[in-house]
């Protein structure tokens, strides 16, 4: 049997064939990732271009020719005269690009701190799970609200609205990280104890060899389910803070920045504005929580 | 035989999966008489438990019965609905479960379970209720019953934790106790104890006992009859004397092999070769045909059925049959 | 038992302090304080004094001390943006958060184990089912994005419910409340559902995680093997069982709640303390970040303390073995 076949034949491809709801948020997801992915392709309109932009286009309804120019958009368009469609694609590209560098941030450290725990432990251990437990009893929002914060507290005024993306994805990220710390700490704890493991080391085995050929695979089910299931919560973290006013700065709006826009505009009648945007953002986390919950089942099958 | 207390035929418990359908228990009969110990024997997966759960009425989705009947006295049950089943359980049919610590709920204290099970089978009060309840325990060997009867499961030992389980299976005096192996999770030292008084108990109260277990010392102490189950099918049975002193299936003198003595004086076990089939890959023919040493065309061919050996005696194998099964044996010999 | 209890506040209040300490750095190291407190045109030696004046020059850990102290006293200092005590904004603000918390938590706990032991025991009905779909857009819907919803539908277009504030208030020993009120209590609605929700969620698919993997214990085939009523197998053992894990995850949620009223309050503009401390993120409004920091982290600490004797009490096992042996 070849790869491919032994692939399409697993368990988690039969599972994957027999489950409409994975099939069907699969598409969506890669529909809306590859969308946002080549917005400036496929977007009819360079929302952040103010020479194309025409005040006179402004609360333009979906679908109908403007009163002033006669144009038509098929999402209508904000205040500004911006095309809602398009800003909902390079929106949805800020959301994923803080969303999957948030996931691998705190993949990557916690990883990293889980072996180190597991590895080491002592000390080191029962630090690092303190800090995890007191960590984890607080809810991931508000630690990276406070992380955003402090953080925004030792930048200057002056670089603030420059950096804001990348303290962003760092306050997502270190809200995030405890539960793969915790998965490959376990992983490592039992590995480490293992005699062959022992072996190996007993004859000089380098312990990155070790990491890399046996706990590492052991984890990756584990760690690819908190890291879909994470990159679904990170979304909606970043649309949070940016919603709350905290998070991207105007000037690159994600999906969160078009909600907190179009909130404003409910109350007099234009509700094109907002609900699009909200109807990308909750299909996008919608799409990937289902997968992430399916994942989790498929490997997991006993909690069916 | 339509005296029996419990007569099982030709059950079928079947498993659909992705794969298709298991057949888990096939094609298997036996009665149990009132009073009687019928011991239930083979390998884990030999369908054992699943008997036990198909007669009590316990099967898990998506095991289900495909086939054949279960009478309780000549009533038919495994056709009722749950609420007629419900009754027939803890009342008529009692059951013991393999590990003590895992069977009695953390959360509520001894009492509690005996209370509540003795006043859902029978109409009395809270204090009368009670009172049979320290009985019982007191004669399930639990010391000072009265005062341990309002400790939490956790404050008792295993030997005596599956003592409390014995009276919560006792306790609304059934007909028929199932017996899933009531001793492997406990301490050598105390299993003799434990099946001693599951029979004690029983021959009491006059009630039969259907016991599970993988140990063929257990069932040659215990049991008055004995069946021997093979990849869902009774392979042999018979009155325990007979079976143990001269068992007929192969497989039967392969499980005798492999019980130690002290009498034997080469000190060597005999091993039955190769594992039992898997649900999925069970052989055309007999299924004990591929580790079978004295295995002949015909066990490759078809399925023997059980033949009538004698008094209630019975061998699903084609060594026995009257079409010529001497001179294939002398053949192959 | 009082030796478990001692060891949990011992931890309590190490918990407390390592919170202070970084609130204590975000006060002094974040910003220069003298430049929120003083003008452009103060001088150097002005601020100088200032700085002695408020013990800034003191050693680091005479400065924690003096911060810690007063903070016991519940002195946090003055808010830059709002010039006023930070403790007196925080205590006006704060019964509007507890009672909008207290609602939805009731709420989220009621719904929450009712749905969830429903869906555990009727696992493959048809509303289980779509109990179980809505719950996953449920948590697939940020809390905000819920809260916007909720109003367009309730008060833009059917305009049922107010969408903002918190309606009239009277005072009851104190206390101003909008439950006594109708406009308050209408106030109320949108956000209590809008904080409740994903808590509901959460603790919904808890309990039916939970149920089903109690469902599969020997304890509760043993139970049905002794015919008991199915009524008393799953709502006496089963329930029962389930609990023990639940409330303290749901303990827990209760401090998330009071978190998540930030977004709440946000998209509401309810007067609570969530509000304010968003808007302390946004000016950089250092003392208010702090005190509010300690006011969640004390929270936390108390209801974690409160779950952890509601265990003790739920479980007989803990009893004995927990004190025994926790190290």
């Amino acid at each position: 049997m070849n790869r491919f076949a032994r692939i399409w034949d697993s368990d988690i491809a039969w599972s994957f064939r027999h489950s409409p709801v994975a099939i069907v948020a699969t598409i969506v997801a890669l529909i809306i990732i590859l969308a946002a992915v080549l917005a400036p392709w496929i977007a009819p309109y360079n929302p952040f271009d103010s020479a194309s932009l025409n005040l006179m286009d402004g609360f333009t309804p979906p679908g109908e020719p403007n009163q002033f120019t006669g144009n038509t958009y098929l999402m209508g368009t904000d205040n500004q005269g911006r095309d809602i469609f398009s800003t909902i694609l390079y929106g949805a590209r800020i959301s994923l690009f803080v969303g999957f560098a948030a996931v691998i941030f705190a993949m990557v450290l916690g990883i990293g701190l889980g072996l180190l725990a597991g590895w080491r432990g002592g000390w080191v251990d029962s630090l690092l799970m303190r800090v995890a437990d007191v960590q984890l009893s607080f809810p991931s929002i508000l630690i990276a609200l406070l992380i955003f914060g402090v953080a925004r507290g030792f930048i200057p005024p002056s670089m603030r609205e420059e950096v804001a993306i990348w303290v962003l994805i760092v306050s997502i990220g270190l809200s995030d990280w405890v539960q793969y710390a915790r998965v490959v700490r376990g992983a490592a704890m039992v590995e480490k104890s293992k005699e062959y493991v022992q072996a190996a080391r007993v004859i000089g085995v380098h312990p990155a060899r070790i990491v890399l050929r046996h706990i590492l695979p052991n984890v990756m089910g584990p760690v690819l389910v908190i890291a879909t299931i994470g990159l679904a919560l990170a979304i909606i973290a970043e649309a949070t803070l940016s919603f709350l006013g905290v998070g991207v700065p105007p000037t690159q709006p994600s999906l969160g920045t078009l909600i907190r826009i179009g909130q404003q505009y409910l109350f007099s009648g234009e509700w094109w504005i907002l609900l699009f945007p909200s109807i990308a953002l909750l299909l996008l986390a919608l799409s990937v929580n289902l997968l992430g919950d399916w994942l989790r089942d498929a490997l997991n099958p006993r909690l069916r | 035989m339509t005296d029996a207390l419990l007569s099982v035929r030709n059950l079928r418990v079947e498993f659909p999966t992705r794969r298709g359908v298991l057949t888990a228990i096939d094609d298997v009969s036996f009665d149990i008489m009132p009073g009687e110990v019928l011991g239930v024997v083979g390998e884990s997966g030999a369908g054992k438990s699943l008997t036990g759960a198909a007669i009590i009425g316990l099967l898990e989705p998506p095991g289900r019965i495909a086939g054949g009947e279960i009478m309780l006295k000549g009533q038919r049950i495994d056709n009722l609905g749950a609420e007629a089943m419900r009754r027939i359980r803890g009342k008529r049919i009692g059951m013991v479960f393999q590990d003590p610590l895992t069977s009695l709920n953390p959360l509520y204290t001894v009492a509690q379970q005996l209370i509540e099970t003795i006043r859902t089978h029978a109409d009395i009060s809270e204090a009368e209720a009670r009172k049979r309840a320290v009985a019982l325990l007191d004669r399930v060997g639990i010391p000072a019953a009265a005062r341990r009867i309002d400790d939490y499961p956790h404050h008792f030992s295993g030997g005596m934790r599956q003592r409390v389980v014995i009276a919560l299976a006792l306790c609304a005096e059934p007909e028929l106790v199932i017996a899933d192996e009531p001793t492997t999770a406990l301490d050598v030292s105390v299993q003799s104890q434990i099946i001693d008084l599951i029979k004690e108990i029983c021959a009491e109260r006059g009630a039969a006992v259907m016991l599970i277990t993988h140990d063929m010392g257990v069932i040659a102490e215990t049991a008055d009859r004995v069946a021997v189950l093979y990849s869902g099918r009774v392979a042999e049975i018979g009155p325990v004397t007979q079976v143990i002193t001269a068992p007929e299936h192969p497989y039967t003198v392969g499980l005798m092999g492999s019980i130690p003595t002290l009498t034997q004086d080469h000190a060597r076990l005999v091993a039955i070769p190769g594992a039992m089939p898997r649900l999925n890959a069970i052989p055309q023919g007999c299924a004990f045909n591929p580790r079978c040493e004295r295995a002949f065309d015909r066990c490759f061919a078809a399925r023997p059925e059980p033949l009538p050996r004698g008094d209630r005696r019975q061998v699903a194998c084609w060594l026995y049959d009257a079409v010529a099964p001497a001179a294939e044996e002398k053949a192959n010999v | 038992m009082l030796a478990y209890i001692i060891r949990r506040i011992a931890q309590s209040v190490l918990v407390m302090l390592v919170v202070a300490l970084v609130s204590f750095a975000l006060f002094r190291f974040v910003g220069d304080p003298i430049n929120s407190m003083v003008g452009q045109e103060a001088t150097i030696a002005d601020r100088e004094a200032l700085r002695d004046q408020l013990g800034l020059n003191d050693p680091f850990l005479t400065q924690f001390a003096t911060f810690v102290a007063r903070a016991a006293q519940g002195d946090f200092g003055i808010s830059y943006r709002l010039q006023q005590p930070v403790m007196e904004l925080i205590l006006s603000r704060l019964p509007a958060t507890l009672e909008l918390a207290l609602v939805s938590g009731i709420l989220a706990f009621t719904f929450g184990v009712g749905f969830g032991v429903y869906t555990a025991l009727r696992r493959n009905g048809w509303l289980s089912n779509t109990i179980m779909t809505v719950s996953l857009i449920g948590v697939s819907l940020p809390t905000f994005l819920i809260g916007v919803l909720l109003i367009w539908v309730f008060a833009v277009e059917l305009q049922w419910l107010p969408s903002f504030g918190r309606g009239d208030v009277v005072s009851v020993g104190g206390w101003p409340t909008g439950l006594l009120t109708p406009s308050g209590r209408a106030s109320l609605v949108l956000p209590a559902i809008t904080l409740g929700l994903y808590q509901m969620t959460l603790i919904m698919r808890l309990v039916r995680a939970e149920m089903l993997e109690v469902l599969r214990t020997d304890y509760i085939k043993f139970a049905r093997a002794r015919g008991l009523a199915n009524r008393a197998v799953n709502f006496g053992h089963a329930l029962k069982n389930t609990m023990v894990p639940v409330i303290t995850i749901t303990g827990l949620q209760l401090g998330s709640i009071i978190a998540f009223a930030i977004i709440t309050e946000t998209v509401f503009q309810w007067p609570g303390v969530g509000a304010l401390f968003i808007n302390s993120v946004r000016f950089v409004d250092v003392p208010v970040m702090a005190a509010y920091l300690m006011l969640i982290a004390l929270v936390f600490v108390i209801i974690n303390l409160i779950v952890d004797l509601l265990y003790y009490v739920v479980d007989p096992r803990l009893r004995v073995d927990r004190a025994a042996t926790r190290h």
